[in-house]
């Protein structure tokens, strides 16, 4: 009998993930498009809804994990792999606020509020500020760049549970 | 165009005893305006304008205005959009690089608050439109301040995929703040 992620851990784990993975398509694509286009504004606000929905969605996350404590890792596992792997889930959750919190953060600097869904104002989370923004944007890439690849990396080490160990790591997640 | 405006209103004011118009300080007046796109409000500023105000609030009906925009140095918010703002779908500044208003009908509306009503022009197509403001005078000039909506579309500011009022509302919210020196 495999002890699982509680539920709500599961569902928020796999939602939180397509979020970013889409979230990070959309970035890449606004951000190739040229000159401004109906299209482009319509893709940034769709990319800024789903970036929120990410961080409210992770906000839960982390408070459903602070009160509900994770199945044991296997008993086989290596102290330093234990550690490793724990160290990879902080880093994650770091990231998984700060990119989006950049990524708003950008948006007050560029003097766009956000309108979450075109329904929900956001404080702006700084002034106005053009010299700024620039090297805000450049952070939001590089921390969208170090989530999805170490995101790349955990699934990758997810896998290598399932299929090299045949332990219970990815099932107890499914 | 400008020129023989403020030429006329000048020969106004010198035959009918008008108050002379006096050209707002740049440094100290200011016109904004907040666009709404996708629901998200955005501020711009028009950075260059010439204002030419005659006005006496004991005899608003001797008043006359006269406002031109320099289109082409429009802050809309980021340069993208700055760049866009210039083009055929928008103001389309190489064809037509001035807004300009200019009134000579004036109400009092109480409390230090006034209408003018006058003619607005901006894309070829001129039509009248009536401005509310307020004066404030202080020790050196006043301020001519108000606030107003103004419809994109119907000077055609946003054409084909843009005319989409989903991704920029058809209403325009435009704040402007004159100081006149005395
Ligand atoms: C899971 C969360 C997020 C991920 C993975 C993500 C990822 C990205 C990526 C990869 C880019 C392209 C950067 C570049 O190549 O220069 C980008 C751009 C951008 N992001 Fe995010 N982002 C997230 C959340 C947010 C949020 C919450 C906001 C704002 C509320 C936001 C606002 C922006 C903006 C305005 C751009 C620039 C778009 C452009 O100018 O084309 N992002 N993002």
């Amino acid at each position: 009998m495999i002890i699982k992620y509680t539920l709500p851990a599961r569902l928020l784990h796999w939602l939180v993930a397509l979020g970013i993975i889409a979230a990070f398509a959309l970035g890449l694509t606004t951000d190739s498009m040229e000159g401004f286009s109906l299209q482009k504004l319509k893709l940034i606000n769709y990319h800024k809804w789903l970036g929120i929905t990410v961080l409210g969605l992770v906000a839960i996350r982390l408070l459903w994990r602070l009160s509900h404590r994770p199945p044991e890792l296997p008993a086989q596992m290596q102290p330093w792999e234990k550690q490793v792997a724990h160290y990879t889930h902080m880093l994650l959750y770091v990231l998984m606020f700060a990119v989006p919190l950049g990524g708003w953060l950008y948006s007050s600097a560029k003097g766009f509020p956000v309108v979450w869904l075109g329904l929900v104002e956001l404080p702006n989370l700084m002034d106005k500020n053009e010299e700024l923004a620039g090297t805000i944007k450049f952070m939001h890439k590089i921390g969208a760049w170090t989530l999805v690849l170490l995101a790349v990396a955990h699934a990758a080490a997810a896998l290598k549970h399932h299929f090299i160990q045949k332990d219970d790591v990815l099932k107890r997640m499914l | 165009m400008r020129r023989t405006a403020l030429f006329l209103s000048l020969l106004a004011a010198g035959t009918l005893g008008q108050a002379q118009a006096a050209p707002a300080d740049p440094a100290k007046s200011s016109v904004k305006f907040v666009f709404t796109q996708m629901n998200v409000p955005v501020e711009g500023q028009f950075k260059k304008f010439a204002a030419d105000i005659a006005f006496d609030t004991a005899k608003p009906d001797t008043g006359k205005v006269n406002i031109a925009v320099d289109l082409a140095a429009t802050d809309a918010g980021s340069s993208d959009a700055n760049q866009a703002v210039q083009m055929k779908e928008w103001f389309n500044t190489g064809s037509y690089p001035k807004a300009t208003f200019s009134a000579s009908q004036f109400k009092p509306l109480g409390g230090g608050k006034f209408s003018a009503t006058g003619q607005f022009s901006v894309k070829g197509k001129t039509a009248n439109l009536t401005v509310p403001f307020t004066v404030k005078p202080d020790a050196k000039g006043s301020w001519y301040e108000g606030s107003f909506p103004l419809s994109r579309l119907a000077w055609k500011i946003g054409e084909g995929e843009w005319s989409d009022v989903g991704a920029v509302a058809d209403a325009v919210q435009v704040k402007f703040k004159l100081y006149v020196a005395k």
